[in-house]
């Protein structure tokens, strides 16, 4: 058995599969640091070979010593393909160290080198003009990727688009924070499960604790008290997803997004099925902390698949908790005057009960689905 | 526990091969290969670098160049090696970006350029190369295949009858026999193909082998597995490395529950990433093989995302069975069978398509192709399979 495993090992440790056929792309890398910029430049071996010849004795087997004699052709050759500039000016380009690396389809050389920009300040845009291969595989294409203040953009050159001007403007972080609380917004907005699951813990607050234990209206909340009430769930709810969307967005802690969905269903139920049969008493606040943290780690997947730029890391978990609250509190703001209207009406005896049962049978079935990655209703 | 084992040791090496990617490095050992190339001393690629040699001299020498893009174009096929494809653009630079180009060039450009899936630009040059040479059979033969690919049945079909009086009779029957088998005419044009086919001893052996991988699937399209699988081995047998018959045999035997057969076939294709998906697949069907089959999904998925990051689109079908059938994420493979179906309207466009949809309980999504198949009668067991599967899916 162990002599198995480690032949299995061994073998599965010999990665490189055949290398791919793909048409030639080099992989540039710009890292903007005010004046200067650090770049990476990977370009296939087998191009560099077409281009200039590497293989110096021809049998096909290209060694590292073959590379390393041409290391000083090479960068000459790649960088006299490449242009940076800024406004002020062509920024100077300086071969640094080379090294190997493999991408999917072979050994690519590996040029590192620094550009120095002209001007006092750092350049607000870089004119990129890249004609590498362009004469010999017009097919060819370079794929840059270009850091800047920790924003990330991408460009493809290609012989019809050889020069591109890039701008380097950083997004305000005003126009930023506002993106998020948008999100945060349009999130509240589409997600049931929340919604379900505030609503229902919300529905008793206007009656008062006995009745709505009973299930029956004949008691009378003051609107002060269930304002309170409210207030005490609300609140108690925004607490605990904040904390726990936090901890997620920042990587602190993960959980399996199908284990938090499927607490999320669960957690409608439980809250609805509490309007019925009371489960949490007077403790709706503490129901409403314990599964809000749950709630916390859905958010923060909607967050992650958004793409948290890094460099604004706080500013958009703020601006995105902000705009789930916003969302929250327009709902609290239509649901409170109407079912403090309502609250002594039939419909809002029916509502305490079959209601609750509809939003406990729509969320059960949302658990199975979850629970076992199927799909029952849209 | 044995599961688990291997389980743990295809998730360490997962690992370790994503690692040992990601970061540049130098070579301890100067003697180390880093890389293998053409060998100098190849004949083909000595009679490539002379051609180059003197073209770069005379540039604008039309016959020199397209011969050299002729060349190229056909390594490109024989390697199933896209680099050349670029090459092959090159040597024909003096002309590319001209409207107005000779017609030598026009139609090596149509064979470039459907290469990369830019079919409508393909079409306009081959319009234009027999408004000139009305006689030229390569194009019309090309204008049939873009045309088909399409699924303009009526003007391919067109275009193949063209053919009648310019080629050898085995090219017309096997060229309208590639649009009637997906086009309702299947059984009838099987057999005229057959028949001819028997009739041109002595054909070009590319068109024979044309020929009889037509004839294979056309056998397997209407659920004869014993002659297909003979006309299958029949043209391996004559060409055992083309790619696409590779393909086709592979898919054949993937649906005969064959998988065993299929690893055995394409141990040595991976460099080409349809041969390597169909190599996956096989493996996932076959017990104790998740070290090989993590190995062989990670690096599927590094190709695609290669491709996508250049943004080629020429293989959204096989990365459409990737998403669907390796990785599981029935949403994303359905979306890309669709911007594939609005490029591509093959019987296996067709069949990601409907797959996908079944897969992501998208009834819908399914419509628009199951409508082409009722349209066109398109008569193939898979598709009959999955259409009825999707009908009984609906109605419950």
């Amino acid at each position: 058995m162990m002599a198995r495993l480690i032949m299995m090992v061994l073998a599965c440790c010999w990665c490189t599969l055949a290398q791919a056929h793909k048409p030639s792309d080099s992989y540039l890398s710009l890292d903007v640091q005010g004046q200067t910029i650090a770049g990476q430049w990977d370009i296939a071996l087998r191009d560099l070979d077409f281009a200039i010849g590497l293989d110096g004795n021809g049998d096909g087997e290209l060694t590292w010593d073959e590379i390393r004699t041409r290391h000083g052709q090479i960068a000459a050759y790649a960088l006299q393909h490449l242009k940076i500039g800024s406004a002020a000016g062509p920024c100077q380009l300086q071969a640094g160290q080379q090294l190997i690396d493999e991408h999917t389809d072979g050994a690519y050389n590996v040029l590192r080198f620094q550009a120095t920009c002209p001007g006092s300040a750092a350049p607000a845009n870089l004119d990129v003009s890249y004609t590498l291969l362009a004469d010999l595989d017009p097919q060819h294409k370079g794929l840059l990727k270009l850091s800047h203040d920790g924003q990330v953009q991408t460009a493809i050159f290609e012989p019809g688009h050889a020069r591109q001007n890039l701008s380097l403007a950083a997004p305000s972080r005003l126009a930023q924070f506002g993106a998020y609380v948008q999100h945060g917004i349009w999130h509240i907005w589409i997600g049931y499960d929340h919604i379900l699951f505030l609503l229902s813990l919300l529905l008793p607050a206007v009656l008062l604790p006995a009745a709505s234990r009973a299930g029956i209206a004949s008691g009378q909340q003051s609107l002060k008290a269930a304002f309170f009430d409210v207030l005490k769930v609300v609140t108690a709810f925004t607490l605990a997803h904040s904390i726990t969307l936090s901890l997620a967005s920042l990587s602190l802690i993960s959980l399996p997004s199908r284990m938090v969905e499927s607490a999320i269903a669960a957690s409608v139920v439980l809250a609805a099925l509490n309007n019925v049969l009371p489960l949490f008493r007077g403790k709706r606040p503490v129901a409403a902390f314990v599964f809000g943290l749950i709630h916390g780690f859905g958010f923060a997947s909607v967050l992650r698949d958004l793409g948290l730029p890094q460099s604004a890391l706080v500013t958009s978990l703020l601006g995105f908790n902000v705009g789930v609250e916003i969302g929250q509190l327009a709902i609290v703001a239509v649901f409170l005057p109407v079912a403090w209207l309502l609250r002594r009406t039939w419909f809002y005896r029916q509502l305490m009960s079959w209601g609750s049962l509809a939003i406990a049978l729509v969320a059960a079935i949302w658990l199975l689905e979850r629970l076992a990655d199927i799909k029952l209703i849209s | 526990m044995k599961s688990s084992i291997r389980w743990l040791a295809s998730a360490l090496c997962t690992g370790l091969c994503s690692t040992s990617l990601a970061t540049p490095y130098i070579p301890k050992d100067g003697a180390a290969v880093i890389e293998q190339l053409p060998r100098r001393a190849d004949a083909t690629q000595t009679e490539l670098r002379r051609l180059r040699t003197q073209l770069n001299a005379q540039p604008q020498d039309l016959a020199l160049a397209t011969s050299l893009a002729q060349r190229y174009i056909g390594l490109s096929r024989s390697e199933t090696d896209p680099r050349y494809l670029g090459y092959a653009q090159a040597a024909l630079a003096p002309w590319w970006q001209s409207a107005a180009a000779p017609v030598a060039v026009r139609l090596l450009r149509a064979t470039i350029l459907q290469s990369t899936h830019q079919f409508n630009a393909a079409l306009q040059d081959l319009d234009a190369v027999i408004a000139q040479q009305p006689g030229n059979a390569q194009a019309w033969l090309t204008r049939a295949t873009v045309l088909t690919v399409q699924g303009n049945y009526a003007a391919a079909s067109a275009s193949c009858a063209r053919l009648s009086s310019l080629a050898a009779q085995l090219v017309t029957v096997t060229c309208l026999a590639n649009v009637a088998g997906v086009n309702g005419r299947a059984e009838k044009s099987e057999q005229l193909l057959d028949l001819t086919l028997q009739r041109s001893a002595g054909a070009a052996p590319e068109m024979e082998n044309w020929a009889l991988t037509l004839l294979a699937e056309m056998a397997a399209r209407r659920g004869d597995a014993t002659v297909a699988e003979r006309r299958y081995r029949q043209a391996l047998a004559q060409q055992p490395r083309d790619s696409y018959l590779l393909g086709a045999w592979s898919d054949f035997l993937l649906d005969q529950q064959r998988p065993q057969e299929v690893i055995a076939l394409l141990q040595g294709e991976q460099r080409i990433d349809a041969l390597l998906l169909r190599y996956a697949l096989a493996l996932q069907a076959v017990p104790g093989q998740q070290a090989a089959l993590a190995r062989a999904t990670t690096e599927l998925a590094a190709r695609f995302n290669a491709a996508m990051q250049r943004g080629d689109t020429v293989h959204q079908r096989e990365q459409a069975r990737f998403a669907l059938l390796l990785q599981h994420n029935a949403p994303q493979a359905l979306q890309l069978a669709q911007k594939n179906w609005a490029v591509q309207k093959e019987v296996a466009d067709m069949r990601i398509v409907l797959e996908a949809a079944l897969a992501a309980r998208d009834f819908e999504a399914a419509q628009p192709v199951l409508g082409w198949i009722a349209t066109n009668k398109v008569q193939d067991v898979a598709l009959q399979a999955l259409a009825a599967r999707l009908a009984a899916r609906k109605a419950t």
